[in-house]
């Protein structure tokens, strides 16, 4: 733990959460973790998913009961079991998906559930309008206040969440993921009004993981990693580096295993001017054997859909797909199975997994109807989880162990298990870390690249950048259902991908 | 294992608390004579019989609403071929079973290919079926002769229905437990996506459990008829599939799916038939008698997710390693 204080003696904190502790099932989501926040402060919280940011905030805002620790307001030990008790310590958390009510007007949604009111409950409206509009002015909405919510930008309506907690009268507001959604120019608009917020003596915490917004807006920033606090920056100490080193608690270009010896390996299989069902332009591309294929390009561009299709989830409108040269037609997933392909789905607990059934039965789901037809073979079958188990090193008390009772990382593994226990030639991963903990992602990295260098041919969709350019040999990246571009191993770089996945070119 | 346990418990207690009451009442046990012992048994054959169908479906994530209308319409074909159109009962049985195997193939595809809610492919054919029966007979009362062996017979002092629910039962249990077959079912009663994405078919898997629903309520009820000698098409089989699921749900299925098993369906049908038969015997006014059952079922049901609630509670509070 490195704790950097400023040199200056502080008032005493606002807010202080001391050794606070949060067990999920299977998960210790938060462990022994101090957090403070200083009256007229921007506090960042930045950690990777699944540090625990939310739910430490969560905790504060009285939707999780802490299981140990206490939180201090003004010095005093105070208790929050409900939203409304951290409401009425003046505590507003925007949260990233915003809660407004996108039919009302700009106005009501301000003050939904406490609307000024005359005789007989009815709303003031004329008061109401004349509160809103001081507020407005204070956030800087410029629109109508009879303007619907849902006419808005979602900058505006950020705007409009950021007036609905003032109106509260926050003294403190937490925002999580607050510029994810916003174009850099309402994002400088927002930073605008944090400041004058701050003038007027509110407290915020700011969770992104845009760090160059961290550096530029926070006093301080706290470092949270699998639960647990692992330090904190003072203004001057917050750059991109640091917190990433702390983040990940060990260098970045160690985090990603050695890339395979380029060479020209075999086409395992051809996609020949494909078109999944919603897909606009034709897709091709070429899969070698023991390669990672990155699929890069941002939220909606259609690679979920690609690769639903290739497996046969869904079925293809045009177009054909060569395995070893031979063509395959897939109708269902089964068909793609037995050509060899596997697909570990984007919604691990919806699709990759069964989680109330135990790590055995989800490892040889897919595999158990070829070992003895019709017959379990339940010794085979347990041969086949415990071999995966032990080489996914996957921690679970028992193979019969329910999979929901594991954390994350532990029931991505058992994912990958199921198919790794196919042998599969192809294997395609869909956001195959998202909410895991930075070990298992590590972890994970190593298991994919092995595979690539027993000489499966891997496609690895992502949305995090530094993943894609950490493990892939080549990157497709997709721009609105098309292919705008496939860079080799060279010719992979930030820039290049960004540029393709906003429809630009690769320089 | 432990809801059979638990069951079986609530079953032997409720036959001690009947023999308590008859011991005290008139210093006899009527609930162990043969005569009651034999008219239970068959009872509970039959209910036995239907209730592992129901039982597949829920275990698969889906509900057969149909089964109470196949058993009277199968009555209702059974006793008109055999006795209007002098057809060997035989014959005549095992056509049925075949239109039973077809109305199952017909509600896979309908919840497969139409993805209807099995809630409502069901309902539609229990509306169709009844009123089938109930214009080809006329709305009258059918009778069958000398075809009783299936219902009133009886082996090693045994009733006939009770033999057949235990060879039925046996060959179901197997393929639950020892079929990969069984494996899917229960996979795809907790999440039917991911089976899919396992390569699994899962619209064929689903409906292998509304054949097997359909044709054993068709067992059922040429059963029935055997044991009646007599079909009211209005009547027969009404409101037995809601006994199937009573049973189902009593013995362990969760109407979530995925969940429960032969055994706990078979003693969740004892239950039920023993529950009818102990209000008789104690001398409850038969008026009563839903309103008794509805409140033991409510009672069972209560007290196994309170349990289950407490269990999720201890295993959130399990250390984690």
């Amino acid at each position: 733990m490195e704790s950097i204080q400023s040199g200056e003696a502080r008032t005493s904190p606002l807010l202080h959460m001391k050794g606070i502790t949060k067990r999920f099932p299977g998960v210790l989501a938060l462990n022994n973790v101090d957090f403070e926040l200083f009256p007229a402060e921007v506090c960042g919280l930045i950690g990777e998913n699944g540090a625990g940011k939310s739910t430490l905030m969560r905790i504060l805002a009285g939707i999780f009961p802490l299981d140990e620790g206490v939180v201090l307001f003004n010095s005093k030990p105070i208790e929050i079991n409900s939203v409304q008790d951290s409401l009425a310590l003046g505590v507003s958390v925007i949260h990233q998906e915003l809660n407004l009510a996108p039919n009302l007007d700009i106005a009501s949604n301000m003050f939904l559930g406490r609307e000024p009111r005359k005789a007989l409950g009815v709303v003031d409206r004329k008061a109401l309008y004349a509160q809103a509009s001081d507020l407005a002015a204070r956030v800087g909405i410029t629109a109508p206040l009879n303007t619907l919510v849902e006419k808005l930008s979602p900058g505006e309506q950020q705007l409009v969440e950021v007036a609905k907690a003032l109106s509260a009268d926050a003294r403190i507001l937490v925002l999580d993921e607050p510029t994810s959604s916003l174009t850099p120019t309402e994002a400088e608009k927002l930073f605008d009004v944090m400041r004058s917020l701050k003038a007027s003596g509110v407290a915020m915490v700011y969770i992104s993981h845009r760090l160059p917004e961290v550096e530029e807006m926070c006093d301080r920033c706290v470092v949270l990693r699998d639960g647990q606090r692992v330090g904190e920056l003072a203004k001057g100490s917050i750059t991109p580096g640091e917190m990433v080193r702390l983040m990940v608690g060990r260098d970045i270009s160690r985090f990603f295993p050695e890339h395979g010896a380029s060479h020209e390996a075999e086409t395992v299989m051809s996609v020949e001017d494909f078109v999944y069902p919603g897909g606009t332009n034709p897709v091709s591309f070429d899969l070698h054997a023991g390669e990672i294929l990155g699929l890069a390009g941002l939220i909606g561009a259609g690679r979920t859909e690609l690769v639903r299709a290739i497996f046969g989830v869904e079925r293809a409108i045009g177009g054909h797909i060569l395995v070893n040269g031979h063509p395959l037609h897939v109708a269902s997933p089964a068909d793609a199975i037995r050509a060899g392909i596997g697909l570990v789905p984007e919604d691990r607990k919806e699709l990759g997994v069964i989680l109330e059934m135990g790590v055995l039965e989800n490892i040889t789901l897919p595999g158990i109807g070829a070992y003895r037809p019709p017959f379990m073979d339940r010794k085979r079958e347990k041969q086949v989880a415990e071999e995966q188990v032990r080489a996914l090193d996957v921690k679970t008390p028992s193979l019969g162990h329910d999979v929901q009772f594991l954390s994350g990382g532990n029931q991505q593994k058992v994912a990958l298990g199921k198919w790794l226990s196919m042998n599969p030639r192809i294997l395609i991963l869909d956001e195959p870390t998202r909410g895991i903990d930075v070990g298992s992602k590590s972890e994970i990295y190593k298991i994919i690249r092995g595979l690539a260098d027993k000489g499966v041919a891997v496609v690895l969709v992502s949305s995090e950048l530094e993943e894609v350019i950490g493990l892939a040999d080549r990157v497709l990246v997709m721009h609105e259902g098309s292919c705008t571009g496939i860079l080799n191993r060279e010719e992979i770089s930030e820039e290049n991908i960004m540029s393709l996945a906003t429809g630009g070119t690769a320089r | 294992m432990k809801k059979i346990i638990g069951i079986a418990l609530l079953l032997l207690g409720l036959i001690a608390a009947i023999c308590a009451y008859q011991v005290k009442t008139t210093g006899h046990m009527a609930f162990f004579d043969a005569g009651n012992m034999s008219n239970l048994a068959q009872r509970i054959g039959i209910l036995g019989i239907y209730a592992i169908g129901a039982g597949i479906v829920i275990i698969s994530g889906g509900i057969d609403l149909s089964i109470g209308s196949v058993i009277g319409f199968t009555g209702v074909v059974m006793t008109m071929a055999v006795t209007n159109l002098h057809m060997s009962p035989v014959l005549v049985a095992f056509l049925c079973l075949i239109m039973c195997a077809l109305l199952g193939l017909w509600h896979g595809f309908l919840i497969g290919r139409f993805n209807l809610q099995p809630f409502i492919a069901t309902l539609c054919t229990l509306l169709l079926l009844r009123g089938l029966g109930r214009g080809i007979s006329g709305g009258v009362s059918q009778s069958i002769r000398s075809f009783d062996f299936l219902g009133n017979g009886s082996f090693l002092g045994i009733p006939v229905p009770f033999w057949i629910m235990i060879g039925l039962a046996l060959v179901v249990a197997f393929i639950m437990n020892f079929t990969v077959y069984g494996r899917y079912l229960y996979a795809i009663g907790r999440n039917a996506e991911a089976v899919r994405y396992s390569g699994i078919k899962v619209n064929r898997m689903r409906t292998i459990a509304y054949v097997t629903s359909a044709v054993l309520a068709g067992i059922a009820g040429i059963i029935s008829v055997s044991y009646t000698g007599e079909v009211q098409p209005a009547n027969a089989g009404l409101m037995f599939e809601m006994w199937a699921i009573a049973a189902a749900v009593l013995g362990g299925c969760s109407l979530r799916g995925g969940e429960g098993g032969v055994l706990g369906v078979l003693i969740g049908a004892a239950l039920i038939k023993v529950m009818y038969n102990g209000i008789n015997l104690i001398g409850i006014n038969t008026e009563w008698e839903w309103a008794v059952i509805g409140v033991v079922i409510l009672g069972g049901v209560i007290a196994d997710a309170a349990y289950k609630q407490r269990a999720a509670l201890l295993a959130a509070k399990r250390p984690v390693k």
